[in-house]
């Protein structure tokens, strides 16, 4: 009899065609036919999100996340918090992200060693061992150009020999003996504004998420504290593990010791007492008429409250209803693109100049014969705003003890839109 | 040849046309030659062998290609199998990676390929022990992953050496193997949890979680583990990586509720809605009444409870979400809602994680809607939601809806009535219904805007809005009629089965205030009868009953028609009903009785359905497991127990501070005596066992029969006596003190002393190691299968010989039952028999810029470390000017374990002096690279050491020396015969040029033509045995029985070169 182990037993990759590229196995081998209930499930679900992230199966579980179009696909044979798992795929996936750059089958296909060697390292019997970044690179070194020639030509390896230095010390987030000739610390407090706006243009929902990600370069063993002007603003934080949580509880201060490198020190969310200030506007006029086999679609955008500071990057997204057969748009700046195919209207406007506001005017053309479709679709925003952060949110001081040098310090701030839809 | 065929044969049998293909594939850059029209077979078995090759050969780099492509065969899914042989033989390779991706492939294949992997144990036996923590965990790592059962025994030798390793990383690793060795042998249990026991004390916080892992899958039940540890598990988890923070946190969670009273019972009523937690707080408050005595929290749950509350902070969504199961299972009521907002964040997180946040926060909502009713604006959805997000923030807006904010949420439905995905819009039809039963207020409203629907044109959504219709009207029956009738137009242009079977049985149930329209809809339905869905005939034949009941008059023929349709219908539940329907209101002679009940069996009234959310009892599982994610119970879930009536004995979490290693127990007696009456009167009130195992004086009942069971001989039971002698006079029927006795020779357990262990655990591992000889002796037939479990335990004895303190009194006492003999006359290390005058050059003047060393092996047992060879350094100044400060610097490999001499601050002109230091070759003739420096300059030098001084001489008998030899059969022995030079036959010159070769002990021999040498390796003390028997011609035969068996044929090479020649 095998007794059901615990935690992760296999993983399979799955591209979005439903073909297993890889298979890792933790503990004894389970039989890829296992994946038939998961390709069921695919089959069964309108879209590859609408996949269940959990299927039972008569012996087993499938926990499985979707990213950058793979299904990473976890066999589980017993009782195991779900959120450890999918926490877990994650950070596969972010991991073959920072090795890889980016996290596609032609990556990973490409890479098929190193992704055994990582899988192996960040998971023993099913339950995680190394998963700080830190840690790994010191084990496996990151596949470069350079390094692939000198090891083919030399015969080292990317293995490392030593058991990393992080795994025993307090301090596992950081290697010893970091070195830099340029120490430089350079901080981004980048927020997120989530927002529903309805019909007539009034604010449903609006709600602002924050990170600090830092890259953090400096030489030996630095302590940072990192404070605020208005530290009140942030209502609930999460930190990276090195942030002393006492000390934040105490004073407001964010006092660590930083990882080697590019990380994620804080995310937050600013209270909802404060009302966000939406940075634009959208006019629209999307109509379609019982009978005719022609659409009106107007849309404008325009700033709106963005202290002075420009929109960029503004790019307009829509699903159509299905009925949509075409649209024939003109827009005043930018380009635009539908896909006929999946009803997708994409616009890429750009900067908005204040003077001259964007617009995107036209007719659709739709199935004729049809009845006129429900509901008039949403559209997605997405723009930046470069060195503002809109929640009002300033870092005071940057300090560093327990090294000598001078470092360079950098605080740069921009605001984003997250989840940002208007109602039609 | 053979092979090859069958091979063919194979893979055209499996005739996987595109796994050919894609073979011939990757075959293409080796090769490209090969025609296509050749038979693409040929050339899979072309790559197989070439991999092979590869394999075999002597490049490190062909050899890490060539893995390389085997482990992309193993992460497609292909059969690399037949490669085993040739793979397997890499495992001890220096080079890092292959050997990595060796292990991969052992561990994936060994289990298939049982006896071949037995080959590679020997080589993770020596890893195990080498000076880098790397090495030796993960040399555990591939051991404990190898799932051959056959090998059980050494991975428990494996698993209990590594729990006392320096390195906390190797014991996280040992933790990680109990788990796999339990899945692999269930019998092992009892010994495991010793381990654990022993983990469970770590103080190091990589430990930790890994053990707790362990505890959870071998022993969860075994609560009283925990006690001691408790408040440590609590201290260090905020330090604890983060995996092991939700394990720890889920245990903790499980050991709490058998441990400390219920915190809900002070708070009374609540302003939630609720029956359960109504029904809670009832039975505690009789509780109180009983108790009377208010309630206090016990410092250890509080103690929880903050020390887990920093980590809602956590950057890990699974340690948030096992933090905000904690509390709402643990906390007071009014102190969860400190995990609101932390459970909102992680909505912010990706498509999965909102998934399951959501599922939690939708079962929570249902108890505690005040929770999260000010963030009801984040379960809005978006239009890019997934179909399951959206349906999961619907249910949970529902769940939210009070009389405040009905309105705002209606007005949020009213978009999602009209989304696009169709099955979304029909959920949110259902969630309308409910609000509509919920709150009484809003009922005609909703009402109102889903008969809207009912022309809308998506026939999901009208057939939705009709079966909720149906649901709504029920409640509500009066002045309605005018839906009713609406939807009795609509009926035509319905076709969703569900839809038109509400209709139908909406028109029968409400036939008196629809006396026109639905006698018509009958005639319909007569007319379509045959064509409908089962569901549908059912209420047709229903509708029929009930109009023949209340308007016999205009439908009695077309209800015995479709009586009829349904008497020869061919679905047997319609022909079943139809013929109960006619029974029942058809009067005829037989069935009188019943039919006069007709009227009221039909036409009862019947209660309003509940429209209840599918979240109103998942509660039952805990919070954040996969039972409750998929609502079922998944194998392995433990139950949460309901809290404790009375709370089990507190003072079992105490631990003393400091605690000398061999503290007497008097002192504890006294400390302790006060908890000791409260024991006793709690155990006489309970007489649950769970409970019971949970205080102190079990504990020690537990400890005691533990030991006693270990042991079972006098000697044991002496011991025990002893130490806890004193104590037993002081209080006798005090169980603390016998506890602490207990405890304190438990831990004198763990500090292995010599004398009074080997004694006290000869009888489990009596046990063991018979287990252990019947394992290897019939269930395997091969021969080097047997010869490895020799191995071990002849390896262990000679450990055990050399009081190597890490080893575990396992081996120790089975050593004695193997060879008692032995332990009589243990095998010492003599003085070398020979020493050879030879030095080598270290460092020559011309290279060293006038600074000249020289080296030579003393032969003698190093003082620095009994591992290490020790080598005499002597080093000439041949320049004009006093060399400053001799000494070693960089060496290579960095893990050379080496000892080296004190720096010579002057060597004058023309001077020498003589040093020694020690080097640990690890038994390889690796060259140990350093480097000299002076002051000035710095050279690199390098030790290469013959293999015969990584020996040293041992003195034994005869006697021993056949019943070890007899231990080191099979591939642990190498033998040559030689033609001898005619001067070697007396004993004299074959003593010599043997001592020459190697430092061996002579061994006193009884015959003439027999001569035997023995040896112990210098690193890991394996005994090399040789012996050399004369024969005629002048022929000589040397065997060399090792372990080591790469030295063992070095060795041979040696000595068969100096035995011809001299």
């Amino acid at each position: 009899m095998q007794f059901p182990a615990k935690m992760i037993h296999s993983l399979f990759l799955v591209n979005s065609s439903g073909d297993i590229f890889l298979e890792k196995h933790w503990k004894s081998v389970v039989s890829r036919s296992v994946c038939d209930y998961f390709f069921e499930a695919q089959e069964r679900a309108s879209e590859p999100e609408n996949v269940p992230p959990v299927i039972p199966t008569p012996h087993h579980y499938l926990i499985s996340v979707l990213r950058h179009r793979i299904y990473f696909v976890a066999v589980i044979q017993s009782e195991v918090p779900p959120l450890f798992v999918i926490e877990f795929l994650h950070r596969v996936v972010d991991t073959f992200q920072d090795y890889f750059g980016v996290c596609t089958e032609a990556a990973i296909k490409d890479n098929v060693v190193v992704v055994y060697e990582l899988l192996e390292e960040m998971l023993d019997n099913g339950f995680p061992l190394a998963t700080e970044s830190n840690i790994l690179k010191e084990l496996i070194k990151p596949p470069t150009i350079l390094r692939t020639v000198v090891n083919t030509i030399t015969g080292s390896t990317n293995v490392g020999e030593q058991l990393p230095t992080g795994q025993l010390s307090v301090v596992p987030w950081r290697r010893t003996g970091v070195k830099y000739t340029n120490n430089e610390a350079y901080f981004d407090v980048v927020e997120e504004i989530d927002a529903i706006i309805d019909k007539s243009g009034s604010t449903i929902t609006a709600e602002i998420q924050g990170v600090i990600d830092a890259c953090v370069k400096l030489t030996g063993m630095p302590d940072l504290t990192l404070s605020f002007m208005n530290p009140r603003l942030l209502d609930d934080v999460s930190f990276h593990p090195c942030v002393r949580f006492k000390r934040w509880e105490a004073e407001r201060i964010l006092s660590f010791i930083p990882p080697d490198g590019n990380f994620r020190l804080l995310s937050y969310h600013v209270s909802c007492q404060n009302l966000v200030a939406i940075p634009v506007y959208v006019k629209h006029n999307i109509t379609f008429r019982e009978g005719s086999s022609q659409g009106r679609f107007e849309l404008t955008l325009g700033p709106k409250q963005t202290m002075g500071k420009g929109l960029e990057a503004v790019l307009i997204s829509s699903q159509l209803p299905r009925g949509v057969l075409n649209t024939n748009l003109n827009p005043s700046q930018g380009t635009y693109n539908f896909d006929p195919v999946t009803k997708l209207l994409s616009w890429d406007v750009g900067k908005i100049n204040p003077q001259k506001l964007p617009s995107l005017k036209g007719s659709m053309s739709l199935q004729a014969g049809a009845s006129k479709p429900d509901e008039n679709p949403t559209i997605n925003i997405q723009f930046k705003i470069q060195q503002s952060a809109l929640s009002g949110l300033k870092v005071n001081r940057l300090d560093m003890y327990g090294e000598k040098y001078k470092p360079f310090k950098g605080i740069k701030y921009m605001t984003k839109a997250g989840k940002f839809q208007v109602r039609t | 040849m053979l092979s090859m065929s069958t091979n063919n044969l194979s893979y055209s049998d499996q005739g996987g046309t595109d796994s050919a293909v894609e073979v011939g594939q990757e075959t293409t850059p080796t090769s490209s030659n090969a025609g296509a029209g050749f038979g693409l077979f040929s050339v899979d078995f072309k790559k197989n062998e070439d991999l092979k090759e590869m394999l075999e050969s002597n490049k490190e780099s062909l050899k890490l290609e060539a893995m390389k492509r085997v482990v992309g065969l193993i992460a497609k899914g292909k059969n690399a199998s037949e490669l085993f042989p040739a793979v397997v033989k890499n495992v001890a390779s220096k080079n890092i990676e292959l050997k990595k991706l060796v292990y991969v492939y052992l561990v994936r294949y060994a289990e298939e390929q049982q006896d071949l992997a037995l080959l590679s144990i020997s080589t993770f036996q020596r890893a195990l022990k080498d000076p880098n923590q790397l090495i030796r965990a993960s040399a555990l790592r591939v051991l404990s992953s190898i799932r051959v059962p056959i090998i059980v025994p050494i991975m428990m030798l494996a698993i209990k050496e590594a729990a006392s390793d320096m390195s906390p990383y190797v014991r996280k690793t040992s933790a990680h193997a109990i788990q796999k060795l339990y899945s692999l042998d269930q019998d092992q249990k009892e010994l495991l949890i010793e381990v654990i026991e022993k983990l469970l004390k770590d103080k190091s916080t990589l430990v930790a979680g890994s053990v707790v892992m362990a505890f959870e899958e071998v022993c969860p039940d075994r609560i009283d583990l925990i006690h001691k540890n408790y408040r440590k598990l609590c201290n260090l988890l905020v330090d604890v990586e983060e995996w092991g923070q939700v394990v720890i946190i889920s245990m903790l969670t499980r050991y709490a509720r058998t441990q400390f009273t219920n915190p809900w019972k002070e708070e009374g009523v609540f302003d939630e809605r609720n029956e359960r937690a109504f029904y809670e707080s009832d039975e505690e408050k009789t509780r109180d009444e009983t108790e009377a005595k208010p309630y206090m929290m016990d410092p250890d749950h509080r103690l929880l409870l903050r020390n887990t509350k920093p980590l809602l902070q956590s950057r890990n969504t699974a340690v948030v979400m096992s933090v905000a199961q904690l509390y709402w299972h643990l906390a007071p009521k009014n102190e969860v809602s400190i995990i609101t907002k932390s459970l909102v964040r992680l909505l912010r997180s990706h498509r999965e994680v909102q998934y399951i946040v959501l599922q939690n926060i939708a079962t929570m909502s249902i108890q505690r809607k005040g929770m999260f009713e000010p963030y009801m604006k984040s379960f809005y959805v978006r239009s890019t939601d997934a179909t399951h997000i959206k349906s999961l923030k619907l249910e949970i807006l529902t769940s939210l809806a009070n009389e405040a904010n009905i309105s705002t949420i209606l007005r949020e439905f009213q978009t999602y009535v009209k989304s696009q995905d169709k099955q979304f819009a029909a959920g949110t039809i259902q969630a309308i219904g409910r609000c509509a039963t919920n709150i009484s207020e809003v009922t005609d409203t909703c009402l109102n805007g889903l008969v809207l629907l009912l022309s809308n044109r998506d026939e999901t959504v009208v057939a939705e809005s009709v079966v909720v219709i149906r649901k709504l009207l029920q409640i509500q029956p009066t002045q309605h009629s005018d839906i009713i009738k609406h939807m009795a137009q609509l009926f035509d242009n319905i076709t969703v089965p569900m839809a038109r079977a509400s209709i139908l049985w909406l028109m029968g149930e409400y036939c008196e205030r629809v006396p026109k329209i639905a006698p018509d809809v009958l005639r319909k339905m007569a007319k379509s009868f045959t064509s409908e869905e089962d569901i549908v005939k059912l209420q047709t034949v229903n509708l029929a009953a009930k109009l023949y009941l209340t308007n016999s008059k205009q439908t009695k023929l077309l209800t015995q028609y479709i009586l009829n349709l349904g008497k020869y219908d061919q679905n047997y539940d319609i022909r079943d009903r139809t013929r109960f329907i006619r029974q029942l209101i058809v009067p005829n002679d037989k069935n009188g009785a019943l039919s006069k009940y007709a009227h009221r069996i039909l036409l009862a009234p019947k209660p309003a359905p509940v429209l209840e959310s599918a979240y109103k009892d998942r509660d039952r599982y805990q919070l954040g497991t996969l039972s409750h994610t998929i609502n079922t119970k998944a194998s392995g879930y433990l139950e949460l127990s309901d809290w404790p009536a009375v709370a089990p004995d507190q003072s079992v979490r105490n631990v003393e501070v400091i605690e000398p290693e061999w503290a007497p127990s008097l002192g504890k007696t006294g400390k302790s005596k006060p908890a000791k009456s409260s024991d006793d009167k709690f155990y006489s009130d309970s007489g649950e066992e769970e409970e019971e195992k949970g205080s102190g004086s079990s504990s020690s009942e537990d400890g005691s029969s533990s030991s006693s069971e270990e042991s079972g001989s006098d000697a044991e039971s002496h011991v025990q006596k002893n130490s806890s002698q004193s104590s037993e006079e002081s209080d006798k029927s005090s169980s603390q003190s016998e506890k602490s006795s207990s405890e304190s020779d438990s831990e004198k357990k763990e500090r292995k002393t010599k004398t009074p262990l080997q004694k006290k655990t000869v009888k489990p591992t009596a046990k063991d190691s018979r287990y252990l000889m019947k394992r290897a002796g019939p269930t395997s037939p091969k021969q080097h299968t047997k010869t490895i479990f020799v191995n071990v335990i002849n390896q262990h004895s000679v450990l055990q010989t050399f009081s190597y303190s890490h080893w575990s009194t396992l081996c120790v006492s089975l050593f004695t039952q193997l060879c008692p003999l032995s332990l009589a006359f243990p095998l010492q290390v003599s003085g070398p028999a020979f020493v050879p005058e030879k030095s080598h050059d270290l460092l020559h003047r011309m290279t060293g810029k006038g600074l000249s060393a020289q080296y030579q092996f003393p032969r003698q047992p190093c003082l620095y470390q009994p591992t290490m060879v020790s080598v005499q350094i002597s080093l000439t100044n041949t320049t004009d000017h006093p060399l400053e400060q001799i000494h070693i610097g960089d060496r290579s490999p960095t893990g050379l374990n080496m000892h080296c001499f004190n720096t010579i601050e002057c060597l004058e002109p023309e001077a020498s002096v003589t040093v020694f230091m020690g080097i640990d070759f690890n038994d390889s003739t690796q060259a140990a690279n350093f480097q000299l420096c002076t002051k000035e300059d710095h050279f690199s030098v390098s030790i290469q050491p013959a293999i015969g001084e990584l020996l040293l001489p041992i003195t034994m008998t005869e006697l021993d020396f056949r019943k070890e030899k007899g231990k080191l059969l099979g591939m642990n022995e190498s033998s040559a015969t030689i033609t001898m030079a005619a001067e070697n036959m007396t004993s004299q010159p074959i003593s010599r040029p043997v001592a020459t070769v190697a430092n061996l002990g002579v061994v006193p021999s009884s015959q003439g033509n027999v001569h035997r040498f023995a040896g112990k390796t210098a690193s890991s003390r394996a005994v090399v045995l040789v012996t050399v028997e004369l024969r005629e011609s002048s022929t000589a035969l040397i065997t060399i029985n090792t372990e080591k068996s790469v030295m063992g044929s070095m060795l041979l090479r040696d000595l068969k070169l100096a035995l011809a020649q001299a």
